[in-house]
């Protein structure tokens, strides 16, 4: 009980905070100070105390669009197991309901975008279908691998103590399906080298033009839904690459915790030394993070049977 | 017709009489442009002047590259239709266009004939498009028609914090068939304020024509009026004009790198060049107080001296600015993401390049040896010669690359010239100008080849100055980097060319 509430206070509260540590792994780089910690906290609280615009070719679709997006996404973090613990929702088969809040939220706000009838949005929502369509192969691909390997369809059965088992009986596809999920952690979360999520141009954005006639609290609930998807993700990377977990209930939380920083300035650093893709490109690299978890998934078939 | 019957053949910041250059019928004047033009000739500048009420001089400037040769051809035509040079001499499209919005006429038989400025005629005449001078940004702008072809518009009002301009955008899918790029947001009405000076705004408006290229286009100028009054600055204020003019080209490459890298989301280059940049300019302001160089270039000299014991600051602050450009721009080159991106984005051709006459780094990235620095050198360039970087690719890459190669040897010019100062006054009385004087006043700006055409009347007072900024040639030539390409290229190939819009618009 004290775990669910303590991975439901995580999944509420810290998502921003990751932000705040990517900026400043990135601040750290450039040689600059930086925004401080805790700047995405301020930001999101700063637009829930504006008022908005809205366009008049505006219609509900436009405001529901960062609303679903962001209770989709939470939705889908109750589902994911953190700190080693299984989730606060689990059934058999709720990878699938995983996979699909988060289309669902992506489905939204690319209709949100769409609602807004400006050529900008247009382009930015084709390109994050035409991505998503080839993130998610990638993503459903690692999942049928792990579920292969564990024997069950509910995400606190892939990610739960069987993780280990995985990586000493099939490191190989572990080490795959982990760099799969890495670059979907990427490309989902519009981050280098797939988009700059710090750009101005508006020509060259992915996600970003999607959300440009948004304002106010409609923007600071995008802004939040999007801190809360790049925490569910992370934090699946963060339990496929530690197998090991430690039992302490004083100490799991705070490991967990730790374990999702240090993701955050992973993208960081990989954010400071590269420079983005040409866009043509983009489905070049998601169909090689496809190719991995595939091969993964491949492997353990073999394995097995 | 030999050419020395059709052209008067000067040199740069060469004073010539009025009376000098050859009258032409229309249709010589027509056919010499076009001839020069196509025997590798470039259109420096064509514009017209009011000869009375009735007719109209039109004047063109073409310059030799080779042989430091400014040919000046002018004609008389009454107020009214002229035949276009444009179809057969493509560098002239732009300058046709300026005519017939500045004046009121039509050059017959133009292909792309629409504002520049979206100004009124300064006669009070009707413009040869439809509607007269029009609501700025609106006009008849080329479209593409057909299944998933689509039109993006961006601007004049952009995300980023830079000037106003209206792009449209022709694209199937992800790529641009077609950009159209209309500017005129930025119009003073400069040029035509010129006229009657030089007075006391004069040299305000040359500093501010382009903000950024404060020092070229006052150098210009400088070089314009001294050449007519017959004055010569001493040689003093003549290296310090090279030093803040190559200072000045220091910083805006140095910002440009870093912006590319900006665009390309490279965090480290974006970084540290932009407060490099500062760094360069706090040397124009160790000079003269001001970083964009305001206040130092003024007729018959420079406003400020650089004291013997400023020179040594200034190299070790160079010294070390050196360093750091080096170690911030060379991570571009051997970062292989960022060099995927420049390498082969924006391509424009040699023959391209030549056919619409682009200038500065964007010419010299596509192969030409064209730098007014060394083909019409003047000042200090008449001594110290800058050797040309080129490059042959043509693509972003291209474009970047031939801006550090420029970075270095800007640097080294100014070491050189900061050693080897020569004693002497910085200040040469400069007084009023003959009447019926003219000249040509080249100077390689950063972004390329400024040209001013002054010309005096009865009273010694401007008749006629036209400005040509380095932008007015290029902005073409990023239109046509576009063809073919992605269009989340455009803001990395506009970066690559960076013009200026208040350059443009005047």
């Amino acid at each position: 009980m004290i775990d669910t509430i303590v991975q439901v206070v995580l999944l509420l509260v810290m998502p921003p905070l990751l932000l705040g540590v990517i900026v400043k792994t990135k601040a750290a780089f450039a040689g600059r100070v930086g925004a401080p910690l805790l700047q995405s906290y301020y930001d999101i609280i700063k637009l829930f105390r504006k008022g908005s615009v809205l366009s008049g070719t505006t219609t509900w679709v436009f405001l529901a669009g960062p609303a679903v997006t962001a209770v989709a996404v939470v939705l889908a973090g109750l589902v994911v197991p953190m700190g080693g613990q299984p989730a606060p929702i689990r059934f058999a088969g709720d990878l699938i309901l995983f996979a699909y809040l988060l289309a669902l939220g992506r489905f939204f706000t690319t209709l949100a975008a769409l609602d807004t009838g400006s050529s900008f949005e247009g382009m930015g929502a084709a390109r994050e279908v035409t991505f998503a369509c080839l993130a998610e192969p990638a993503m459903f691909f690692g999942l049928l691998a792990l579920a292969r390997l564990t024997g069950g369809l509910s995400l606190s059965g892939l990610f739960g103590g069987q993780v280990l088992e995985a990586w000493t009986s099939a490191a190989p596809t572990m080490v795959l399906v982990l760099g799969g999920f890495f670059i979907v952690l990427l490309v989902e979360n519009s981050r280098i080298p797939f988009d700059d999520p710090n750009t101005h141009l508006e020509l060259t954005m992915i996600h970003e033009v999607m959300v440009l006639d948004h304002g106010g609290p409609a923007l600071g609930t995008v802004l939040y839904g999007a801190a809360v998807k790049l925490f569910v993700l992370a934090a699946i990377v963060v339990r496929l690459a530690m197998p090991a977990w430690t039992d302490d209930p004083l100490l799991r939380w705070p490991v967990f915790a730790g374990s999702m920083l240090l993701v955050a300035v992973l993208i960081g650093v990989i954010e400071s030394i590269m420079a983005r893709l040409r866009l043509p490109l983009v489905p070049n690299l998601l169909m090689g993070a496809c190719v991995l978890t595939a091969f993964g998934f491949v492997l353990v078939l073999g394995a097995t049977s | 017709m030999t050419d020395s019957t059709r052209f008067l053949i000067v040199g740069n910041a060469e004073p010539f009489e009025h009376a000098a250059i050859p009258r032409l019928g229309f249709d010589d004047f027509r056919r010499a442009m076009i001839e020069g033009a196509a025997g590798g000739l470039r259109v420096g500048a064509l514009f017209a002047s009011p000869e009375g009420a009735r007719e109209l001089g039109i004047y063109g400037v073409l310059l030799d590259d080779l042989t430091a040769a400014v040919r000046v051809a002018r004609s008389v035509v009454p107020v009214g239709p002229f035949a276009s040079l444009t179809p057969e001499c493509p560098q002239a499209h732009l300058f046709e266009r300026e005519i017939a919005e500045q004046f009121g006429v039509e050059p017959l038989g133009h292909p792309w004939l629409k504002p520049v400025r979206f100004h009124a005629a300064y006669s009070g005449r009707s413009q040869p498009w439809v509607g007269g001078p029009a609501v700025i940004g609106v006009t008849d702008f080329y479209r593409v028609e057909g299944e998933e072809v689509h039109e993006v518009a961006v601007g004049p009002v952009h995300a980023g914090i830079i000037e106003p301009g209206h792009f449209r955008f022709q694209c199937h899918g992800e790529e641009v068939f077609h950009l159209e790029i209309s500017l005129g947001y930025q119009h003073r009405g400069i040029e035509r304020r010129l006229a009657g000076g030089p007075d006391r705004r004069t040299i305000h408006y040359m500093e501010t024509l382009a903000g950024d290229t404060t020092i070229g286009h006052t150098t210009a100028y400088c070089q314009a009026v001294e050449a007519m009054a017959g004055v010569h600055a001493p040689v003093r204020a003549q290296v310090i004009r090279g030093i803040a003019l190559e200072l000045e080209r220091l910083a805006n490459h140095v910002g440009d790198l870093g912006a590319l890298a900006g665009d390309v989301g490279f965090l480290p280059t974006a970084a540290y060049c932009g407060r490099i940049r500062g760094d360069y300019l706090n040397m124009s302001a160790a000079i003269c107080g001001n970083r964009f160089g305001r206040d130092l270039v003024r007729p018959g000299g420079v406003l400020f001296d650089v004291e013997p014991a400023a020179v040594e600051g200034l190299l070790a602050r160079l010294d070390e600015a050196e360093r750091d450009t080096a170690s911030a721009v060379n991570l571009l080159w051997d970062s292989s993401s960022v060099m995927g991106r420049f390498e082969d984005t924006g391509r424009i051709t040699r023959e391209t390049a030549n056919e619409i006459g682009l200038v500065g780094p964007a010419a010299r990235a596509s192969g030409i040896n064209r730098d007014v620095r060394n083909d019409f050198p003047a000042g200090i360039f008449q001594y110290s010669h800058v050797p040309i970087s080129t490059w042959s690719t043509g693509d972003v890459f291209g474009r970047a690359y031939v801006r550090w190669l420029e970075v270095q040897l800007s640097i080294r010019f100014i070491r050189e010239q900061l050693r080897a100062l020569p004693e002497g006054p910085v200040l040469a009385p400069c007084g009023g100008l003959p009447p019926g004087r003219c000249v040509v006043s080249l100077v390689e700006g950063w972004r390329g080849e400024i040209c001013h055409v002054a010309m005096t009347g009865p009273d010694g007072r401007f008749s006629r100055y036209k400005v040509v900024d380095p932008s007015f040639h290029n902005w073409f030539g990023l239109a046509l980097a576009l063809r073919g390409q992605q269009i989340s290229d455009f803001p990395l190939c506009n970066k690559s060319f960076n013009l200026s819009y208040s350059g443009h618009d005047l």
